[in-house]
């Protein structure tokens, strides 16, 4: 990649190729084979809060601690504090958009919402719920199966709060950057309705059974069209490591990858849509249709493990609206590279980092807000729409535009201007063994070292 | 310096424990909800076993499919026997005695396969230094370099990107006219895929309901 000045500086500690170490061959035995481009391959995967830079302002937590704590001790820490930030970042999320979405209600139903608790707006409203839900009777039915139905609320919220792992927060803010970050995220986020079968199976209750169905149901049918929308920006960065994707959208708003074509532009509504019923959100919250069946999946839980539910939603939502954000909308790059035009020094190039972490929580929240708007504004769907919406046109309208996304990026490689530094898809280097290098560079005139031969994966610097 | 080998070491222990009790768990139950529930932990936490040895798009790949095939499993168990007796299932003994059997000698020959590798044989990792002399291209790192211990290891990446249409074992091949055979096995993969499709439509014809309206 040739540097390009007007990138923002967050994006230039993406690459320091020149830390990329020449053999191959990490301590550890394992060969990064296609890691060329993310540098130093599992070194910086295991690169966790604040990138490596030049001066190691932002080193490693873990690797920051060896240097005060005993080596073990350091990666405790270091993991209990990723830990301990997601988990507040989790249930915080929680309480902010319970009250945001009573708010959002109260304004789109022409009412207030909460207005008295904590001053002015309400804003300690869902404190004091949670405290009342804390205090509430923990009751289990008696045909219940107990240690189901205990364990099930933990399940779901485990798995929501899983796929927070792999969440790139800003440049290499990340508690554990994967390279199959949006794969792993799909498994992890897929797990959660088994918290709800669970719930709803061991309720003994004919209605949490049939909430639990109907999200089963829906869940695993929008798993299809929902995966082959999250597969066109896969595509198109020709990677899966969320990093790098939203890496490849820096500079301005035309960047993202919602303005790439019109095919990935449509394809943002299908995976709204899609997102919204794989977190059962309305229209399509048949399983806890509170008209029909109570509340659905949670109608026997109260208190502590009811509430545990409504953390694991939000979470979900927040994390849908967040891979939202990093396939189509940049992730922390914004619509306009503010910090492209910074002095290149260490804090700023961290405050540079702070502001793209802001500015990729803000739009996750926005994502949520627009999910509350939805649920607000349009009435609930019947089961059978909720399928024939997800077999009938999502599946369908994802398949194609995939199609569609897949002949223009083969058409435009360099976008239509042809401007593009690294041409989308082509982020990896070619495959090619030792051997096959060698022999070309015979042919192309610059015999090989000998090494090259004896050290097999032996790193050249892509041309 | 110490090596972070102790946490390795710890959540491997506790990852086999997790999958090895579960496994176990799931034998015992007699509750087909609460077996796949064991079931799910028990593969998980291999997912888990993935994760630790660095192989994330495997671990993902056992949530996925396994761990998420299981679910799928689950809700069919539930739909279809939430209200019959086989919800609890009792095995009599000598069904016991029979699984025994096929599960030991199973596990036998998993045993035989699992210790045969070489490389497991050939005593501890080099030493640090070693792979420092030879990134720094050091004489004696030619000499070095013939370890097989510094060989990358073998993986399925030639296999996946053969099944995907692009033989980059066979390179080496210069001829054009050659080159133009080795297409991979993308056709196969894809005939039996549509050959998976097809069956999975075939089972949704046959399983559906068929409500006739009577007048």
């Amino acid at each position: 990649m040739r540097a390009i000045s007007w990138l923002p500086r967050s994006v230039k500690a993406e690459e320091p190729r020149k830390n990329v170490p020449r053999v191959l061959v990490s301590p550890g035995g394992r060969v990064p084979y296609f890691t060329t481009s993310l540098s130093a391959g599992r070194k910086a995967a295991r690169s966790t809060l604040g990138k490596t830079t030049a001066t190691g302002i932002g080193r490693p937590v873990a690797e920051y601690l060896q240097t005060i704590l005993p080596f073990w001790l350091a990666y405790l820490v270091a993991a209990l504090v990723h830990a301990t930030l997601l988990i507040v970042l989790s249930l915080a999320s929680g309480v902010i958009f319970v009250w945001g979405e009573r708010k959002v209600a109260g304004r789109i139903q022409d009412r207030l919402g909460p207005t008295r608790v904590g001053g002015r707006y309400g804003w300690l409203q869902t404190i004091a719920d949670g405290i009342k839900l804390l205090t509430k009777e923990d009751l289990r039915p008696k045909g219940a199966d107990s240690f189901l139905f205990r364990i099930a609320p933990y399940v779901g919220w485990g798995a929501s709060y899983a796929a927070f792992i792999a969440l790139p927060f800003a440049n290499g803010w990340v508690a554990q950057r994967m390279n199959v970050a949006v794969f792993f995220i799909l498994a992890v986020l897929g797990l959660e309705v088994f918290g709800v079968i669970l719930a709803g199976y061991a309720s003994g209750s004919k209605w949490s059974l049939f909430g639990a169905m109907r999200e089963a149901a829906q869940v695993v049918s929008y798993e299809v069209p929902l995966g082959m929308c999250v597969i066109v920006p896969v595509m198109i960065a020709g990677t899966m490591d969320l990093t790098t994707i939203a890496n490849m959208q820096q500079g301005w708003f035309f960047n993202w990858f919602v303005f790439h074509d019109i095919f990935t532009f449509l394809l943002f509504g299908v995976y709204f849509t899609c997102a919204t019923a794989g977190v059962n959100r309305a229209p399509f919250d048949l399983a806890e249709a509170e008209s029909e069946l109570v509340a659905g999946f949670h109608t026997e839980y109260s208190g502590f493990r009811w509430l545990f539910f409504f953390v694991a939603e939000y979470g979900s939502m927040f994390m849908v609206s967040g891979l939202a954000a990093l396939l189509f909308f940049g992730g922390w790059n914004g619509p306009i590279p503010v910090t492209a035009f910074w002095p290149d020094h260490p804090a700023m190039n961290y405050l540079a980092n702070f502001l793209g972490m802001l500015n990729f929580v803000f739009k996750c929240t926005f994502g949520v807000v627009v999910m509350m708007w939805v649920r607000w504004t349009l009435p609930r769907v019947r089961i059978d729409q909720v399928i024939t919406t997800c077999l009938k046109y999502c599946t369908p309208l994802a398949a194609v535009l995939f199609l569609g996304a897949t002949l223009w990026t083969f058409a435009f490689p360099g976008g239509i201007t042809g401007m593009r530094q690294v041409p989308y898809g082509m982020v990896r280097e070619q495959y090619k063994p030792a051997e096959v290098r060698a022999a070309e560079d015979h042919v192309a005139g610059h015999p090989a070292a000998e090494s090259d031969l004896a050290v097999a994966g032996q790193h050249r610097s892509p041309r | 310096m110490q090596s972070p080998i102790i946490w390795h070491t710890f959540f491997f222990f506790l990852f086999s424990f997790l999958a090895c009790v579960f496994a176990v768990a799931v034998l015992v139950t007699s509750n087909i909800v609460r077996m796949a529930f064991f079931l799910v932990i028990s593969l998980g936490s291999t997912a888990g076993l993935f994760f630790l040895a660095g192989a994330d798009l495997v671990g993902s790949m056992q949530l996925m499919i396994y761990v998420g095939g299981t679910l799928v499993l689950l809700i069919f168990g539930v739909m279809l026997t939430a209200r019959s007796p086989l919800i609890s299932m009792h095995t009599p003994s000598g069904e016991w005695i029979l699984g025994a059997i096929v599960g030991g000698s199973l596990l036998a020959v998993l045993l035989q396969i699992a210790l045969s590798p070489k490389a497991w044989q050939q005593g501890p990792e080099l030493p640090p230094a070693a792979y420092t002399a030879v990134e720094a291209g050091t004489p004696a790192a030619a000499e070095l370099a013939r370890d097989p211990r510094l060989r990358p290891p073998q993986t399925a990446t030639k296999l996946g990107l053969g099944l995907l249409g692009e033989r980059v074992d066979k390179l080496v091949v210069q001829d054009p006219t050659r080159r133009a055979g080795m297409s991979g096995y993308l056709l196969p993969f894809e005939i039996v895929s549509v050959h998976l499709l097809v069956v999975l439509v075939g089972a949704a014809y046959l399983a559906r309901a068929r409500f006739r309206v009577s007048d």
